[in-house]
């Protein structure tokens, strides 16, 4: 691939998503997009964004970025992180709701693995928290991811990550080579794709936000920015959580000294002094 | 220490080389036999054990094992082909700590060990 057109994916990428792809990274795009080249009729990935540049097509814009979705993620990812989320989180905020009902949102869910592993984190703490009710949902940019989460359907590698096998055994269901998430556990989570560049008022207020290993990819002047739209879709005394490694200055949130990557609202001083 | 119990020399050998860059000092054992012989001198604090071997298979081995003085202090993680529910259900209740589906690589077995509290 040509360095123009390996800058015109990048931009294209960036500007849709918020990413930012890796330079040394360009054999794989080539291997991602291939694929969908091959389906759109053109000869190399090279002719395909060649095209895309000369006669704007937002279906097939649309079609390459998600080929480009960076799949990241297993269960239980950063197991002290759920166990952190299981032991505090979760109980003072059942016994903080009326209705014992939690609401929680996993922001780049990617292919469903941190939405189910919440899930089966609430069946496993429900003799501690017995009146908990849990409520999540799962968004990401990516149809493709989406429709994996969804079917949640996942195979031998992707079940040994992260996953202790008493919870494979309890909560899937062998189907041939693959294993299938249960009817109770799919029942529990929604689906929607999301775009979280796009301004947006949230309606709804969450406890539990998970926006874990997905700003890392972004530009850091995007990232703020999403991350302070994000604190606003927070319940007053909600978590937002990032990944390991990940941190913010978005100045409507403030680090929880709990630890686990764990952020509060930043209090509203007008309404504290008054 | 690590054992790594499996009748297939090049499995004893990724294996051990993956225990290996997790900071064990591995030893290995090519049967249930031969594996129960090892315990009985010196007691594994890991035992990454497969099912389907001569001998003695795994799940044998690990019945016995759990018999043994000092026996239960040993966190075994079945490593085998075997990945049907219910027969895995049995070696959970016989004592094995975690069970991995082979194939494996570097990652999973890190991740098992990691989940049965051995990293």
């Amino acid at each position: 691939m040509t360095p123009a057109a390996l800058d015109f994916l990048s931009e294209l990428v960036r500007t849709h998503t918020g990413v930012i792809l890796q330079s040394e990274k360009s054999y794989f795009a080539e291997s991602r997009l291939a694929p969908l080249a091959r389906r759109e009729g053109h000869e190399s990935v090279e002719a395909l964004l060649t095209s895309l540049g000369r006669h704007w097509d937002e279906k097939l814009a649309a079609a390459t970025v998600d080929a480009m979705a960076i799949i990241d993620t297993a269960f239980f990812r950063d197991r002290e992180v759920f166990e952190h989320i299981g032991k505090v989180m979760l109980p003072a905020l059942a016994a903080a709701r009326q209705d014992g009902v939690v609401r929680v949102w996993c922001a780049g869910c990617s292919t469903g693995q941190e939405a189910y592993s919440m899930a089966m984190l609430a069946l496993q703490v429900e003799s501690q928290v017995p009146n908990l009710k849990i409520d999540i949902i799962g968004t990401d940019l990516s149809q493709r991811a989406l429709e994996k989460a969804h079917s949640g359907i996942y195979t031998q590698f992707e079940v040994q990550r992260g996953l202790p096998i008493r919870l494979l055994l309890q909560h899937f269901e062998k189907i041939g080579d693959m294993w299938r998430v249960s009817e109770r556990l799919r029942q529990a989570v929604r689906w929607r794709q999301l775009n979280l560049l796009e301004d947006r008022r949230s309606v709804r207020a969450f406890d539990i936000l998970l926006c874990r290993n997905v700003v890392r990819y972004f530009d850091p002047a995007i990232a703020d920015r999403v991350l302070e739209q994000m604190a606003g879709a927070l319940a007053p005394d909600g978590f937002l959580v990032l990944g390991a490694d990940e941190t913010t200055r978005a100045p409507s949130l403030t680090h929880d000294e709990t630890g686990s990557g764990a952020y509060r609202k930043t209090p509203d001083r007008g309404q504290a002094a008054a | 220490m690590g054992l790594v119990v499996d009748d297939s020399r090049s499995v004893r050998k990724v294996a051990r080389r993956i225990l290996e860059a997790l900071d064990f000092e591995t030893a290995e054992a090519v049967d249930g036999v031969e594996a129960l012989a090892f315990c009985k001198a010196a007691m594994p604090d890991a035992i990454l054990l497969d099912w389907s071997m001569p001998n003695m298979d795994g799940l044998e081995f690990l019945r016995l094992l759990r018999q043994e003085p000092g026996g239960h202090a040993p966190v075994v993680v079945f490593c085998a082909a075997e990945n049907e529910p219910a027969r895995i259900a049995e070696v959970l209740e016989a004592g094995a700590d975690e069970y991995i589906m082979k194939p494996f690589d570097g990652d999973i077995v890190a991740s098992k060990f990691s989940m049965a509290g051995l990293l």
